[in-house]
């Protein structure tokens, strides 16, 4: 585990959101329009983690959510104009979650392998909804002319049609949804939640209401989800039943995997490093998906840690920090994952199998 | 609607929801026994199909297609158990999502390497083709009956072979508890492989099984996956009478449902899954309801 002293962490950050904000006076257009982008699917991978890290729970409708709000705003956008931020994006949200809270409210209902297919199942139900009927112009989606527009009585406040100032909206919408994400962890909410998920039994016995918890959990990701979903539909101008399929999810998944579910900040570093592959293979392969693919399947197998363990097995560790099972992340949580990749003597399988034994 | 066009509609329903039991029963079996989930399941469906195109292309014969698209794919399985579901085995149900999902886009990316992605259609054997006269304008083609048949043996063989013969009890010892079918010695390591594999040719033998009636193309698994899921959390996991109930609901769901409601036709089926869900969790065949 590489630790920092918090006033060089504090330092690191710093450095690097001001370099972030000062990316479109600097980057031409194109890599401008590539950081949105990998900064939306940044803050889905970053709320799919209070879900498959902090609930335990490995869900594969998240795509859905991420749609399911892009077409919302293509809904709410007029031909003649933007719609209004100040409407769309709380309508989107709303619409997010009375969905997420029915299809939640189901799934929940069931463990395991059951949980996994059920919400994938309904996920399905969503896309088929979207590519079988016409209601938003069927598998070849539809068009969205104009950006939300921004205004305070009548004044338009920003101008989103401007690439540099889109990207800081979702810059400061990402930094918004990383101390909310942060804040929800630390908070009663979030230990219950993962208290729940180290052992269920027993939050259950001392009175913790599991199944409101994770719902709660459930929704507010799904909500999170759909901020970058809406966000990334007016980006695009476009969308397609393929925003809500469960490739996406899977792939999703992959991101919060590859970062590490430790922490409310590796999914999204995971999520650029994913993104930043995928462009990088797409260039120079006609069949990138099938080294996508071997890459995953190599994840699978070499690194469970994610990326952090890369960085481990090629940083030298540093002597004086005791035992490394103690070691926790940044934020507190330990993680299983972590634990097993900083232990190389424990049998990788024996922490996996109270899951898998009440399947 | 009258009595005849209503015998052909619950033939149609019977017909999809048999083919829905074949791939789902794979599925099932290899949730049930080996405890791993396996996304790639509608690949293989996919595969079978593209496989038995392109035999059929180079032979002209049905039969060498189906044949040798469900060896090939029996074959694909034991190499993918011995070289990956192996070490899946035990290990968390993220890793086993993650690995699967790997596995359909190269699954996918080689088939588009080997056969390209052209939408195909396969001819049915010549002494199944044409279709019996119901009524002046009502005909039903005979591969739908021969397909409904094929189903049915293929079904009761499944059935004999679990409850019937030796292999079968240890699949069943082994769905009810893994470590101590393993404790008393009984070789479950070794019958994991043929029931991975025997999974994998079962979706793909779906897959060839249908190809004369409907069109071959890339994305046929996707929507098959989802099905068999369906068919699985209505039936319950490991259950292969529970697949035979949920995916001959399903049939016959979809199918009567297209006739009655055509707008909601694709949302039927998940409004029954969440019936279930609310009724029995588990399943209606599952454990611990």
């Amino acid at each position: 585990m590489i630790r920092l002293h918090p006033t060089m962490l504090r330092g690191l950050v710093a450095l690097t959101l001001i370099a972030a904000a000062a990316l479109p006076l600097l980057a031409p257009n194109y890599y401008v329009q590539f950081a949105s982008k990998a900064m939306l699917m940044g803050m889905v991978a970053l709320s799919l983690n209070l879900v498959v890290g902090y609930g335990g729970l490995v869900s594969l409708c998240h795509a859905a959510f991420f749609g399911l709000a892009g077409y919302m705003l293509g809904f709410m956008t007029p031909e003649s104009g933007g719609a209004s931020f100040w409407l769309s994006l709380p309508v989107a949200l709303l619409a997010v979650a009375v969905v997420a809270t029915i299809i939640g409210a189901l799934s929940l209902r069931t463990r395991g392998i059951y949980f996994i297919m059920v919400t994938l199942a309904f996920g399905e139900m969503l896309f088929y909804l979207f590519h079988d009927t016409k209601i938003g112009g069927g598998s070849d989606g539809m068009y969205i002319y104009f950006k939300p527009e921004i205004a305070l009585a009548g004044f338009a406040l920003i101008d989103l049609e401007k690439s540099s100032n889109f990207y800081w909206l979702v810059l400061a919408m990402l930094v918004g949804a990383i101390l909310l994400m942060t804040a929800i962890v630390k908070s009663p909410f979030g230990h219950a939640l993962q208290a729940a998920r180290d052992n269920e039994k027993r939050a259950l016995s001392l009175g913790f209401p599991v199944f409101r918890l994770r719902l709660v959990a459930f929704v507010v990701s799904a909500m999170i989800a759909g901020l970058a979903g809406y966000l990334s539909a007016a980006q695009f101008g476009f969308v397609a039943p393929q925003m809500l399929g469960w490739h996406l999810s899977a792939t999703v998944l992959v991101m919060v995997v590859l970062g590490g579910m430790s922490s409310v900040l590796g999914p999204v570093i995971g999520a650029f490093a994913l993104i930043g592959l995928e462009e990088i293979l797409k260039s120079s392969f006609e069949h990138w998906k099938l080294i996508k693919g071997l890459i995953i399947i190599a994840i699978v197998f070499a690194l469970p840690g994610g990326i952090r363990q890369l960085a481990e097995l090629v940083l030298p560790r540093r002597g004086d920090e005791g035992p490394p099972a103690a070691v926790t992340p940044a934020d507190g949580t330990p993680d299983p994952a972590n634990r097993r990749a900083e232990a190389p003597g424990t049998n990788p399988q024996a922490q996996t199998r109270g899951e898998f034994q009440h399947v | 609607m009258d009595a005849l066009t209503f015998a052909v509609q619950l033939l149609n329903g019977l017909q999809y929801g048999l083919v829905l039991f074949l791939v789902a029963s794979g599925l099932t079996l290899v949730f049930g026994i080996l405890g791993v989930i396996n996304l790639a399941h509608g690949a293989f469906y996919m595969l079978g199909a593209y496989l038995a195109w392109w035999i059929a292309a180079y032979t002209g014969s049905f039969m060498l297609a189906l044949i040798g698209g469900v060896a090939i794919s029996f074959v694909l399985g034991l190499l993918l158990e011995e070289i990956f579901v192996k070490r899946m085995i035990g290990r968390d149900h993220l890793a086993q999502v993650l690995l699967s999902f790997g596995l359909i886009l190269v699954i996918d990316e080689v088939r588009q390497i080997l056969f390209g992605k052209d939408v195909h259609s396969v001819a049915p054997p010549a002494w199944l083709k044409g279709s019996i006269q119901l009524t002046d304008i009502l005909s039903y083609p005979v591969y739908r009956i021969a397909l409904c048949v094929v189903c049915l043996v293929l079904a009761a063989l499944i059935f004999f072979v679990i409850q019937r013969t030796r292999l079968g009890m240890i699949i069943r010892a082994g769905a009810e508890n893994r470590d101590m079918t393993r404790a008393l010695g009984i070789p479950f390591d070794k019958v994991n492989r043929y029931v991975f594999a025997g999974g994998i040719a079962l979706a793909a033998l779906g897959g060839i099984l249908v190809s004369p009636i409907s069109t071959v193309f890339p994305g046929m698994g996707d929507g098959m996956l989802i099905l068999s899921f369906v068919v699985v959390v209505l039936g319950g996991i490991g259950s292969v009478a529970g697949a035979a109930i949920g995916a001959l609901m399903i049939g016959l769901t979809d199918t009567f449902g297209k006739v009655f409601f055509p707008q909601f036709s694709s949302i039927l089926i998940y409004v029954l899954m969440a019936g279930i869900l609310l009724w029995r969790p588990n399943g209606l065949m599952g454990k611990g309801n």
